[in-house]
């Protein structure tokens, strides 16, 4: 076991991905390989055509919807919190807070532990088990919003707004644009927690996960796909992919006001250059402090980062006597969030 | 601050003018003295302090925040004063920041180094919105999308008055505009500006239609010829000298040679051009001149403004509009001989016998700084706005060329969702090849059933997507109409056109057919042929 301090002797960066010598797996690769352990079920971390993959049940269960014929040939569920042994390596999952079956990867090996936490958020989120710190070695960590000018508030004044608006326009269709996976659920159900109970119109590209959320308990409410409404759908809800927004879809209902649920609305010239007149800074990622507050409590001696503004984070990081580095994995899209 | 906050925030969203005029009005309507009149203040650029935003906020930053992370986050963003808003930490207990006219008497008395100090303190009042808010009201809420001109028609909307009376008034008031809005609400009576020069709105011409022409009696009309410059308002008083633009914008810092060395009192209409040894100069050496805050004198010799006049509203202290247009021409003549100066001049009224040789002078328009002819009624006085059967333009007939539909881009607000501004281009001969150069982009001409058209030409025969921007084969042939075209290094085809449009959508017309990039710089000079095909 000599040199395990060292991690890049037993955890590596490839070009397919993070690599798990002594347990023989990638985590997250972005091409076919025959052993993967997936973090969560979003595009740009659970790619088709992989062999075995090890990921929580929820996980495993969207890649088959998302996936069709895609999906992994072997698949390995481990619920959260159950301990697995591969190779020389002992593997656990942790919740992440990100998206429904989200988890942190957990590796120990020679008395080291290293954690993956694909991506995570620490702010309330209805719809997936809450984010758990993992005391840790290395942390591996994202940076999509690691710049000190992201700090998101609460999720709920922003639905406020969007509730506000409906009142204020009701002859107009709001159309919110939402990542079809995590965003659109949790955007529902923080709708339905602020009471709203009139139906609410789905993208058809929506509607598969949606119905998977309802099955595992999520309270979503009334959803009725947009292709079945018989009106332009004055003064409801609308809830589709950003790019459908200003695009052919969006011509069937009554003057619509754009809004956007991201992160990325909390900067004026993105909103702007997506023609967005109602921006909501909804995000399944963790801002500045969250980033911040997370690597402390991990107690991590050192720190990979592996996408986003890797730059800012891992000069903050050195600047608290951390050993970090940017991976600068290939293949992560920045607009999925 | 915090009204106008939430009013900035959604103003910089609001993709319609109607949206914003309804924003501003209810926000004109509710909120007290004096802070809607410095928010008035702020809209329009007359803020009564003076800050200056990027000392301001490297003072504040300094210290503050690690200048690495500050810089990456500056560049991600893309503009200061937002990413101190964002940056700034959030204080726990949310205080109230203080309203805009106890920001303004705090700042008026202040020294400039003490001012940083004093915000830095009002920014730890704030949230994130109010922060950027603050700083861009102190900097005159540049690009929130609000022009003057429009503040000053939510103002007229507000309170159910004339736009005119508001323009009219508008430079001899001075923020917050207390008698203003005591007067727009009924409650004072009309503010009387004296010894201050002031903004007369304009009279404003229709366009000459065929039928017009025929129906009309010539003797009945002055003729001059339309300038090719912008319309201006030189006015004067208490020694003092104004430029206004068409809307009432102050635009005399911009022009120097213009405000200095006059001497008389009243208020004239005339053109802006740029003039070398008498000759006018072409549009595109004006727009040289125009938008600039401050000139160098190299400006000033290679392109020497000049005001060509030809009405007169005000003479030294009487109002002229009520008189007719004959007599003010002699008011404005004898005005003139005693003062002359070499930056201004008078424009002629031609003399014309009847409608065939007016027709005649009419086709045989091609000087460089005419764009047509203008006939006013002889016995009309001078009235405000646009109003019909008094002053007619009649613009030359404009130069047509066929060109080929190359990129179209998705269109804002209604036609958000419609690609609906078209960039196209002509032949070039490119070493035995040709090949389409971009000559010019249009928006406008088509009607909403084309537009449906074409937008589904474009879904149908894109090669490539750039954003909002999609490239597509070069097919579709527009017969595009446009005022002048002018050379210009700016643009990859050496050309430039004035007031492109589609003129007609060639369905029927192959591609290879359209226009070539060489017949095109042939209309640059002379406009030889005045049609290309």
């Amino acid at each position: 076991m000599a040199g395990v301090k060292n991690f890049e002797s037993w955890i590596k960066p490839q070009p397919e991905g993070l690599f798990c010598i002594p347990g023989n797996f990638y985590i997250d690769p972005i091409s076919p390989v025959e052993h993967a352990i997936v973090t969560h079920a979003h595009s740009d971390h659970a790619r088709p055509g992989m062999d075995a993959v090890l990921a929580t049940p929820q996980t495993l269960d969207i890649m088959k919807i998302r996936l069709g014929d895609g999906a992994p040939q072997r698949p390995h569920p481990l619920k959260l919190g159950d301990n697995i042994k591969i190779g020389d390596v002992e593997v656990s999952l942790s919740p992440a807070g990100h998206i429904l079956g989200s988890a942190q990867v957990v590796i120990n090996y020679g008395g080291k532990r290293a954690v993956v936490s694909g991506d995570y958020k620490r702010s309330n989120d209805a719809t997936c088990t809450p984010f758990e710190v993992v005391k840790c070695d290395l942390f591996v960590s994202e940076a999509t919003f690691g710049l000190p000018i992201f700090s998101f508030g609460d999720a709920t004044q922003e639905i406020r707004k969007l509730l506000n608006s409906v009142e204020m326009f009701p002859e107009r269709t709001h159309q919110v644009g939402v990542y079809g996976l995590g965003k659109c659920q949790r955007v529902i159900s923080l709708l339905r927690a602020a009471n709203y109970d009139k139906p609410i119109w789905l993208h058809g590209a929506m509607r598969a996960t949606c119905e998977y959320y309802s099955r595992c308990g999520i309270r979503l409410g009334e959803l009725k796909p947009v292709s079945e409404a018989s009106s332009k759908l004055r003064g409801e809800i609308v809830l589709g992919p950003p790019s459908a927004l200003g695009d052919l879809w969006s011509r069937r209902f009554e003057d619509p006001v754009n809004c956007l649920a991201s992160g990325w609305m909390q900067v004026r010239g993105r909103a702007r250059q997506r023609n967005i007149e109602l921006p909501m800074v909804i995000s399944d990622h963790s801002d500045w402090p969250e980033l911040l507050k997370t690597i402390d409590e991990t107690g991590a001696s050192d720190l990979w980062v592996t996408h986003g503004r890797e730059e800012a984070l891992v000069y903050e990081a050195g600047k608290r006597g951390i050993n970090a580095k940017a991976l600068s994995l290939v293949g992560r899209e920045e607009e999925a969030e | 601050m915090k009204t106008f906050a939430i009013l900035l925030d959604r103003l910089s969203y609001m993709p319609s003018r109607l949206g914003k005029l309804e924003l501003l009005k209810n926000y004109f309507r509710s909120t007290p003295d004096p802070d809607r009149g410095y928010a008035l203040a702020a809209l329009s650029d007359a803020i009564p302090v003076k800050v200056p935003l990027r000392r301001i906020i490297t003072e504040l930053s300094i210290d503050k925040f690690d200048p690495y992370l500050f810089g990456l986050s500056r560049d991600y963003v893309g503009d200061s004063a937002e990413t101190l808003a964002l940056i700034w930490p959030q204080k726990e207990t949310h205080q109230t920041p203080p309203p805009l006219g106890e920001i303004i008497a705090t700042l008026l008395p202040l020294k400039t180094g003490a001012l940083a100090s004093v915000i830095g303190k009002w920014m730890d009042q704030c949230n994130a919105v109010e922060r950027w808010a603050l700083l861009k009201f102190l900097s005159g809420a540049s690009r929130v999308g609000v022009s003057a001109r429009l503040a000053k028609t939510a103002l007229a909307d507000a309170f159910e008055s004339d736009i005119h009376d508001i323009e009219e008034m508008w430079h001899g008031v001075l923020p917050p505009y207390l008698s203003l809005f005591a007067w727009l609400e009924g409650k004072g009576d009309k503010p009387i500006s004296s010894g201050v020069p002031i903004f007369k709105p304009l009279m404003l011409s229709n366009p000459l239609e065929d039928q017009l022409l025929h129906s009309i009696d010539i003797s009945e009309f002055a003729v001059e010829w339309k300038w090719d410059g912008i319309r201006v308002q030189f006015s004067r008083a208490g020694g003092v000298t104004k430029l206004f633009s068409r809307s009432g914008d102050d635009i005399s810092t911009t022009f120097p040679e213009l405000v200095t060395d006059q001497n008389f009192d009243g208020i004239l209409d005339g053109e802006l051009l740029v003039m070398q040894n008498n000759i006018v100069s072409s549009f595109a050496d004006l727009q040289q001149r125009l938008n600039r805050k401050s000139v160098t004198a190299t400006m000033l010799k290679k392109f020497p403004a000049h005001i060509r006049l030809y009405d007169a509203l005000q003479l030294d202290g009487e109002d002229l509009r009520e008189l007719n247009f004959d007599e003010r021409r002699v008011r404005l003549e004898s005005w003139f001989e005693k003062h002359q100066s070499h930056h201004t001049d008078l424009s002629p009224i031609l003399k014309i016998k009847d409608k065939a040789e007016l027709l005649n002078l009419w086709s045989n328009i091609r000087e460089e700084g005419i764009e047509g002819l203008m006939l006013k009624r002889r016995a009309t006085a001078y009235l405000q706005g646009r109003q019909q059967g008094h002053w007619y333009k009649w613009k030359r007939s404009p130069l047509v060329a066929d060109c080929v539909l190359l990129y179209a881009q998705r269109g804002a607000g209604k036609r958000s969702s419609f690609y609906s501004d078209y960039t196209f281009g002509a032949w070039k001969d490119e070493g035995g090849a040709r090949v389409l150069v971009p000559v010019g982009k249009a928006y406008s001409g088509f009607t909403d059933e084309e537009l449906r058209k074409i937008d589904r030409f474009v879904r149908e025969n894109t090669i490539q997507k750039f954003g909002p921007v999609r490239s597509v084969k070069p097919e579709l042939v527009f017969e595009v109409a446009f005022d002048a075209i002018n050379l210009s290094g700016r643009h990859k085809s050496g050309v430039a056109m004035r007031f492109p449009r589609i003129s007609r959508i060639r369905w029927d017309k192959p591609a290879a057919e359209a226009d070539t990039l060489e017949s095109l710089l042939k209309l640059v000079e002379g406009r030889e042929g005045d049609n290309l095909k």
